[in-house]
């Protein structure tokens, strides 16, 4: 399989990929690590006419303590953020779940911005991100703005980073100490969740739920249960509150409401 | 359109004008004669396809030949020592019995030679979350996990020379 033709255009630079988003607007896309946009193209789901690879911004990846919250920049491989002792200190959270993405090499390519950027409600790290209540910084055309994860994603595979913007970095909040859990059900260990669960306790707990509807979401009733202090049953119970799962081969939509308050809860009891 | 990409696979530099959309497993298999690196599902699924892109195992049919422009390649084929005598990782393989059909071995001796340059005492647990990106069709997973477990416990190998009997 083999992707429809394209021209390539490498950028070196936050400021080039930029100028080349000005100048080929919707018709390019921008390649990171690849590994969700590159199996799209094979499948020619995905047919872009220009490839803007920004990959080799090297200034783009890092992990920084920022005092009450951790920079990490988008170009960072999730093999980092597995890795990163700054992470595993802080937000422990975000590194053990960039550790159930994929398999090592996938992990050795792929980027937490990419990740976030393709937006799909399957994926382990969006999860984890509106866990932590996380902030998204976007630059565009006119300088940087900042989205909280409750607003990046918009839609199926859509945010909000529009066609002429780029995600430069995730800031995260400090969790230091406090309780975390992430649960992902699948049938093989490098599958997509079929439901997944990150659980981010602390005085505004956060409930980030996989693969129960459109775009990542948060679980807010539940949250809501675990703020008033709520047995790990009862908050369970809450898990697909007010969410619209989807149906597919993997499993249908009351099987993923159950799966989801079974998750919750032993979120809750680890 | 096509692209100027230079890659250094095993040490020696290929020079190549591609079609961008080229997968750096097209490239080392094809451009280059190299096929030891197999293309199992085309998927990024199966791991056959891995090689080592700076050290790191990668699945090659999931990166273009052009991400790897200027960059360093290992691939099966670049394990073996000067000599002809094999890696503790090819050793523990063969003193393991740890292929059958071989199909997937290549990926399977690139991700193990990644993960005892990162772990080289790995535990049993560590070796299986670690191939997990790599399918063995034949099933073959307790002799490949006892392979990598050899290569662990024989840092220096035995040298056997390739194509001598034992």
């Amino acid at each position: 399989m083999i992707p429809a033709k394209f021209d390539y255009k490498p950028a070196q630079s936050k400021e080039e990929a930029l100028s080349l988003l000005a100048e080929y607007g919707d018709e390019a896309k921008l390649l990171a690590g690849g590994h969700s946009l590159l199996p799209l193209m094979k499948l020619r789901l995905a047919t872009p006419e220009v490839l803007i690879d920004i990959g080799a911004i090297e200034d783009l990846s890092y992990i920084q303590d920022k005092g009450d919250v951790i920079a990490i920049g988008a170009l960072t491989k999730h093999r980092k953020v597995e890795q990163s002792d700054i992470l595993k200190e802080h937000i422990p959270l975000l590194a053990h779940t960039a550790s159930h993405v994929g398999d090592p090499q996938v992990r050795n390519r792929g980027t937490i911005g990419g990740s976030l950027c393709h937006g799909d409600p399957a994926s382990d790290l969006p999860a984890a991100i509106l866990a932590t209540r996380a902030t998204l910084v976007i630059s565009g055309p006119s300088g940087e703005r900042k989205v909280e994860s409750d607003d990046f994603f918009t839609d199926f595979w859509e945010t909000e980073v529009k066609e002429d913007e780029l995600l430069t970095e995730i800031l995260v909040p400090k969790y230091t100490g406090e309780s975390w859990a992430y649960q992902k059900f699948n049938r093989r260990s490098q599958d997509w969740a079929i439901v997944g669960c990150a659980l981010q306790a602390g005085d505004n707990p956060g409930i980030g739920m996989v693969n129960m509807g459109s775009t990542p979401v948060r679980s807010a009733d539940a949250e809501n249960a675990l703020k008033s202090g709520g047995s790990p049953k009862e908050v369970g119970e809450l898990a697909d509150s007010g969410l619209t799962p989807p149906t597919d081969i993997h499993g249908n939509e009351s099987y993923r409401r159950d799966l989801a308050k079974v998750l919750l809860q032993r979120a809750l009891e680890n | 359109m096509s692209y100027p990409t230079s890659i250094n696979i095993n040490g020696n530099r290929y020079d190549k004008s591609i079609d961008p959309r080229t997968l750096l497993v097209h490239f080392i298999r094809e451009e280059c004669g190299l096929t030891g690196t197999h293309i199992g599902c085309d998927t990024s699924n199966c791991g056959a396809c891995t090689v080592l892109l700076d050290g790191n195992a990668v699945k090659s049919c999931t990166v273009l030949a052009v991400q790897a422009n200027n960059h360093e390649i290992t691939t099966v084929e670049g394990l073996a020592n000067d000599d002809g005598s094999f890696t503790p990782v090819q050793e523990g393989f063969r003193q393991e019995h740890g292929l059958q059909c071989g199909y997937c071995t290549p990926g399977m001796l690139m991700a193990a030679t990644a993960l005892l340059d990162e772990i080289p005492n790995p535990s049993e647990q560590e070796i299986r979350e670690n191939l997990e990106g790599n399918l063995c069709r034949c099933t073959g997973y307790e002799m490949i996990v006892r392979s990598v477990q050899w290569a662990a416990q024989n840092p220096d190998g035995i040298p056997v020379q390739i194509g001598e009997s034992s």
